[in-house]
């Protein structure tokens, strides 16, 4: 279980089709040994698809799938030495919680003592010591998804693959579980695959993140990168909350309104929008910065318990929101629908992508 | 008579508002099992013929049974059959669900129905058909004959119940047991079969009992020393009716009755 049996993993090329469609389309992807790597796309992405793929479950057209050195795209699932959590868990119910955590050790012949040994040190590691005996239904969702990763790291794998493993927990244990997660990540130094749909979890646990639609992989970085600086819109729109505007051009300067946002950037895209996190919005002028001004109205102000969500209507008409903490403004009566507001953007807080999508 | 006037279901109908049901349900329930359980006390009559109710009782049929060569040769060939049909028709249907189950591809859906037709095809049709088959490659008379004839006609039942009980199973534990280093074979025989052996065991006793309890296919295809005892009842019926047939009757239907009570006690295990 230490950082020195991690394994890279160098994916190139790798193509796999259903009739017309594309599932994965000349993926290439390095996950660095020990990395907490986590694959975030919608439904149908590809993303569990590049993961089957790495488990061997699924045959990709072609590419190559390497593990450190070794190539491993013939090679069955099961000699693989690839962990695996599966989002349904899929714990054996005709064995009891050692048995399910022992199966992987009982394949590879451990002897019954280390085996033992072994299974009561995972069972600490995932917080269930003593519960071995029982059975598979005498357990709460959290405990079975801790069994379920037990099992899955209890061999000492080069490689973890978790395809969606919180998603069916609720909301309070999920976000406790992701901590929980991380943590064991450290420990174990083990090199990780995780997909996702959830952003925020994406956000939360990954050492990279690599965003995944359509087949495709559309950036691959850690997760302020992906946050503070998307590739495109559809990262900009995925991750995060996000207000999208487009720009002008004029004289090697991006515009929005006759204000000046950046110099043009350098690339070969003709248009340009600017990315506006709700949070980096301010409905207080700011002392010392350079400033972006959005004068509009009040559309809607929405109180969220630990912040307020305030959605203008621009006088360009485009739609804006905005999200302030709840004791940032002393009370929300002001903010009635119909309002005027100015809102104010730092400059440095400017995000700005290539393409309109329109 | 307190439960006459308490609901019989979530409504407000009672159980006296449904008394004509469960009269009606009584007596379709003996018209069903009469004729089955007529034979019984026919079989410890004392007459030469068969006769209802009988005068006196004796077990002489039953000696008579356990004591003649002829019936004993064809009791031991119908439970060797039925046994050799079980051992064969169990693991070929168990096989061909997983697979076709597995695969779930269109030219599986396709196969399956290709593979139930013995159940759904007149069984005299493929008595005749056996019959001519066997007929040029010596499979007459023979025990192989009517196995693999009984096989054909038991695997689909075994199909129909292995498929059942896969679709209330969770297939990603086979995944997740190739994952943590089990084979195809290896996770199928730990992980999946201990999960439906008991629809596994179901589907045997049902294919033993598929096979013992068949006359049609006999008739055609067995006879000399490997007569089915089916067979011999058949024969015996139509020659010269005495009160064995009644006996032998008698010990079919209790064969058959405990196997089918093992079934439901074993599915009842299952649910809970």
């Amino acid at each position: 279980m230490q950082n020195d049996t991690a394994l890279p993993i160098q994916i190139s090329g790798l193509t796999k089709q259903y009739g017309d469609l594309y599932a994965l389309n000349r993926v290439d992807l390095t996950v660095k040994s020990g990395e907490f790597l986590t694959l975030l796309g919608p439904s149908g992405s590809g993303k569990t698809t590049l993961l089957m793929a790495i488990a061997g479950f699924n045959r990709p057209d072609c590419g190559s799938i390497r593990f450190g050195d070794t190539e491993m795209i013939l090679t069955p699932p099961h000699r693989r030495d690839v962990g695996m959590v599966f989002q349904s868990y899929a714990l054996f119910p005709h064995m009891t919680v050692a048995e399910n955590i022992g199966f992987p050790l009982k394949l590879r012949k451990v002897p019954p003592a280390v085996r033992t040994k072994k299974i009561e040190d995972a069972l600490e590691t995932v917080q269930l010591s003593g519960l071995g005996h029982r059975n598979i239904d005498q357990l709460s969702g959290g405990q079975r998804q801790r069994v379920a990763l037990a099992r899955a790291f209890v061999f000492a794998p080069r490689i973890l693959l978790m395809d969606e493993p919180l998603s069916a927990l609720d909301k309070k244990l999920r976000e406790r579980m992701q901590i929980e997660l991380k943590q064991l990540h450290r420990k174990l130094g083990v090199t990780t695959v995780y997909v996702t749909h959830d952003q925020r979890e994406a956000l939360t646990m990954s050492d990279r993140i690599a965003v995944i639609n359509h087949g495709e992989l559309i950036q691959v970085d850690n997760p302020e990168g992906i946050y503070n600086a998307p590739a495109n819109e559809f990262v900009a729109d995925f991750i995060g909350e996000s207000t999208i505007l487009p720009l002008q051009q004029s004289n090697g300067s991006l515009y929005y309104e006759s204000q000046v946002v950046c110099p043009t950037p350098e690339t070969n895209s003709s248009t340009y929008s600017l990315v506006i996190r709700p949070e980096r919005l301010s409905l207080q002028k700011p002392d010392n910065a350079d400033l972006l001004v959005f004068n509009g109205t009040v559309k809607e102000s929405v109180y969220q318990g630990e912040t307020v969500f305030v959605l203008i209507t621009l006088d360009d008409s485009n739609e804006i929101s905005v999200r302030y903490g709840t004791n940032a403004v002393s009370s929300t009566s002001q903010l009635e629908p119909d309002t005027r507001v100015d809102t104010f953007l730092r400059l440095s807080d400017v995000i700005v992508i290539p393409g309109t999508g329109q | 008579m307190n439960w006459l006037s308490k609901p019989a279901s979530d409504t407000q109908i009672t159980h006296s508002n449904r008394l004509w049901l469960y009269l009606l349900a009584a007596v379709i329930m003996l018209l069903l099992v009469i004729p089955t359980f007529i034979v019984v006390p026919m079989s410890f009559s004392d007459a030469q013929y068969l006769e209802f109710p009988p005068e006196k009782w004796s077990l002489r049929w039953y000696q008579e049974y356990f004591g003649s060569v002829k019936w004993m040769r064809a009791t031991s060939t119908s439970l060797k059959v039925g046994l050799l049909t079980m051992l064969v028709a169990t693991p070929l249907g168990t096989m061909a669900a997983y697979a076709l189950f597995v695969s779930g591809h269109r030219i599986a859906r396709a196969l399956f129905v290709v593979l139930i037709t013995p159940m759904i095809v007149p069984v005299i049709l493929i008595a005749i058909g056996a019959f001519y088959v066997y007929g040029r490659t010596g499979l007459n008379n023979s025990i192989i004959g009517l196995v693999l004839a009984h096989t054909a006609m038991a695997t689909p039942l075994v199909m129909i119940v292995i498929t059942a009980s896969l679709r209330s199973y969770d297939l990603n534990q086979e995944l997740v047991a190739r994952s943590l280093g089990a084979n195809r074979f290896t996770a199928f025989m730990s992980i999946t079969l201990p999960q439906i052996k008991f629809s596994v065991i179901t589907a045997a006793l049902l294919s033993f009992l598929t096979s013992f309890d068949e006359v049609i296919i006999s008739i055609f295809v067995s006879g000399g020393v490997n007569a089915t005892l089916t067979k011999h009842m058949f024969a015996a019926l139509r020659d010269y009716i005495d009160p064995t047939i009644a006996a032998i009757s008698t010990i079919m239907v209790f064969i058959s009755t405990l196997l089918l009570l093992i079934v439901q006690w074993i599915g009842s295990r299952q649910k809970s």
